[in-house]
């Protein structure tokens, strides 16, 4: 009973009364709301508790049974961190003083290891586009049409290759002026128009989609219909 | 200015780590992985202690006199029960606080979503329909949800505005796959300024 | 011929990797600039902040990490540049603890630049777990969340904090966003607290606000490392971001070129199949 109810109890009241307080922002609600939004916040930083605690499990059982390099490597520099944390708080007053051993550790190893991770992406993704990226389809082309348009369309070199075929067509077709068709900037314009528009609508359709069924799911959650983070 | 320039060093080889695995993964680059990992997970504790429990829960208990210092306690001990989850017979517990948290995200959330996005989004999409970018808006809108809604067979007009929406998300996946590019680029531009840059110094 | 088309349509992608390095390495040695076309969204965002009287107060988001750091730094610095030299009080938060120091740097670069001084001029407030709850709270007494500054120094110690108690006192909130803060920042402060907000994001969440701009929801987008571009170009100071738009925009001359070339190959090995 107190496993299964007290829990949807709670999410109940509290679901309940941030929509009350949402209308009639008053006392006793609106007091009780902002309580609770402080609670809320304190309590999520407990969560983060949570998984460093299987980390470091994980990581100590691989130790205990057999030596591994990576793993104490793992252990070591979070502990590390751990020591320089708590040593600049207490040389520094905070933790964060720029020229703490702990802003050291940021500047020189977090800032460089999580910045090149995500680096890597860049190859990663102009190896995916020459390889996967084909008019395979109409609808395949119409969406490597529309990104090679807002790719050139974003970029200063869009605008160069535009005044490129502007004295292309110029040439061919003298009654046009070049310098009138040069500052159209067309990728430009055209990648605007994309952003603005088409685009813009199908997010749109996608996300008024995919807020119903948030609140759909929200209101199953506070009702108790939707009880999965209880079972499991 | 030597723990400087040893820092740029070992910001260097890191980076240098990291690359590395463009070529295969290898020794260096798990090892680059793991460090990440762990100073990060470190980085949380004191963040978490500095930002959370020490200001929100501490100093606030220290400062704060009558009953709303003892009220406190009521949210100390709701995140020490979340990490009842840490002991498999206790871990029930934890569904308390976590009740909590997701009554509040849930109830936060519904209002949100209505006042914060459906009510202006579908406002901003009741447009007269005097010009062809808004008609192309409204039509663009209305067969983007058309063609996920699958309670009904794609038959008949039904049909026609399911592929008409295929069309505008096309567009629009094919306009985020270009910022998307656009974005990782950036990155790469971001490392390498630092290897020339601050390690290199190649360039100013 | 077509020999030299199935070659090309399987180039090992160790190559593309090289191709992609030179070509990002190279127009930065050589210290290439292009000119930058400035975009209405960046126009709007700019304008937002240009048109603030001396003393106002604009409320700056660090919702970001070292991950998007060169994409999201230089619109921050060029921020900060503008409202600094607008004598435009600054405060700092953040929703991604891991990326805070990042505002922490930028704060002190500029602000030494423009001979600023902390709790005077600015502050930096730091973070609290739990967004979404932070920006309603917000909205009733900032004080409840953030009763002390980054270092611990209760903000009723700096002047010009302590007539600051919600949004009402913000007069533009400017998020920082490589996530999902962005959309709360919006739904949450702008909806319910009626928030003025101008988003600076990543080019990987830019697309996703446009439906935000067009309903007005948003006064301003800069986009990616381009958009940062856009800002310096109207502030009229080039930072990092008017730097690395040579390298980008060959970078993506040379995807594209990667797509044709990649596309010709297949239809002409499937011609031949």
């Amino acid at each position: 009973m107190i496993r299964t109810q007290l829990p949807l109890i709670i999410t109940f009241f509290t679901g309940m009364l941030l929509i009350v307080t949402f209308f009639i922002p008053h006392k006793p609600f609106g007091d009780l709301e902002q309580r609770f939004l402080i609670w809320y916040s304190i309590i999520s930083g407990f969560t983060v508790l949570l998984g460093l605690d299987s980390l470091v499990k994980y990581h100590l059982t691989k130790l205990k049974k057999e030596f591994n390099i990576h793993s104490f490597i793992l252990l070591f520099s979070l502990f590390l961190t751990l020591i320089l944390g708590f040593y600049s708080w207490f040389k520094f007053k905070t933790p964060f003083a720029l020229n703490s051993p702990f802003m050291y550790l940021y500047t020189y190893v977090i800032i460089p290891l999580q910045a090149t991770m995500f680096a890597l992406l860049a190859f990663f993704i102009a190896s995916a586009a020459y390889r996967a990226f084909r008019a395979r389809t109409f609808e395949a082309t119409l969406l490597l049409i529309a990104a090679t348009i807002v790719m050139l369309g974003r970029v200063p070199i869009g605008s160069y290759i535009w005044k490129g075929i502007a004295s292309f067509i110029s040439t061919i077709f003298p009654k046009i002026p070049y310098e009138e068709l040069a500052k159209k900037e067309i990728f430009a314009l055209i990648s605007d128009w994309i952003m603005n528009i088409p685009q813009n609508a199908a997010k749109r359709g996608i996300f008024i989609g995919t807020a119903l069924g948030g609140i759909a799911m929200s209101i199953r959650i506070i009702l108790g219909i939707e009880r999965t983070y209880i079972t499991k | 200015m030597i723990l400087n320039i040893i820092g740029t060093w070992l910001a260097a080889t890191l980076t240098l780590a990291i690359f590395s695995f463009l070529y295969k993964d290898n020794p260096f680059y798990k090892l680059a992985e793991h460090i990440y990992v762990g100073v990060s997970a470190g980085f949380w504790v004191i963040y978490v202690w500095a930002f959370d429990i020490k200001p929100m829960l501490i100093d606030r208990f220290l400062t704060t006199t009558g009953i709303e210092k003892w009220i406190l306690l009521i949210p100390a001990i709701l995140g020490v029960l979340m990490l009842t989850r840490w002991f498999p017979k206790t871990a029930w517990i934890s569904r308390i606080p976590l009740s909590f948290t997701i009554g509040i995200g849930a109830g936060l959330g519904v209002t949100a979503s209505i006042q914060g996005f459906l009510i202006p989004q579908i406002g901003a999409t009741l447009l007269p329909l005097t010009t062809i970018n808004n008609i192309l808006l409204v039509i663009g809108v209305i067969s983007t949800i058309i063609y996920f809604y699958f309670s009904k067979e794609f038959k008949g007009t039904w049909k026609f505005f399911s592929r008409l929406g295929i069309i505008f998300i096309m567009i629009a996946f094919g306009a985020s796959f270009g910022y998307t590019v656009m974005a990782r680029i950036s990155l790469l531009i971001g490392r390498i300024y630092f290897l020339l840059h601050n390690f290199l110094n190649i360039i100013p | 011929m077509k020999n030299l088309w199935s070659k090309l349509a399987t180039i090992d992608r160790r190559i593309i990797y090289l191709l992609v390095f030179i070509v990002v390495a190279l127009p930065m040695i050589f210290r290439m600039i292009m000119p930058i076309r400035v975009s209405r969204e960046v126009q709007m965002a700019f304008s937002e902040i240009d048109n603030l009287k001396p003393g106002s107060i604009v409320m700056i988001s660090i919702d970001y990490d070292a991950a998007s750091e060169p994409e999201l730094q230089p619109m921050l610095i060029a921020i900060l540049r503008h409202c600094f030299s607008k004598n435009i009080k600054v405060i700092l938060l953040g929703h991604w603890a891991l990326g805070l120091p990042l505002g922490e740097m930028a704060l002190n670069q500029v602000a030494k630049e423009y001979n600023k001084k902390y709790g005077e001029d600015y502050v930096n407030l730091g973070y609290r777990p739990g967004y979404t709850a932070l920006m309603v709270g917000i909205g009733k007494e900032i004080r409840d969340f953030f009763p002390t500054d980054y270092r611990g120094i209760p903000i009723d110690s700096f002047p010009f904090m302590r007539k600051v108690r919600n949004y009402q006192q913000i007069d533009v909130l400017v998020g920082l966003e490589a996530g999902a803060t962005g959309d709360a920042w919006v739904q949450f402060a702008g909806a319910r607290f009626n928030q003025k907000i101008i988003l600076g994001t990543t080019g990987v969440i830019a697309p996703d606000m446009f439906p935000y701009l067009q309903a007005k929801q948003i006064a301003g987008l800069i986009s990616g490392l381009q958009g940062a571009a856009e800002y310096e170009t109207l502030l009229k100071k080039a930072g990092s971001a008017i730097l690395g738009m040579p390298a980008q925009s060959f970078v993506h001359l040379l995807i594209i070129i990667f797509i044709i070339i990649g596309n010709i190959g297949y239809f002409i090995l499937r011609k031949r199949r």
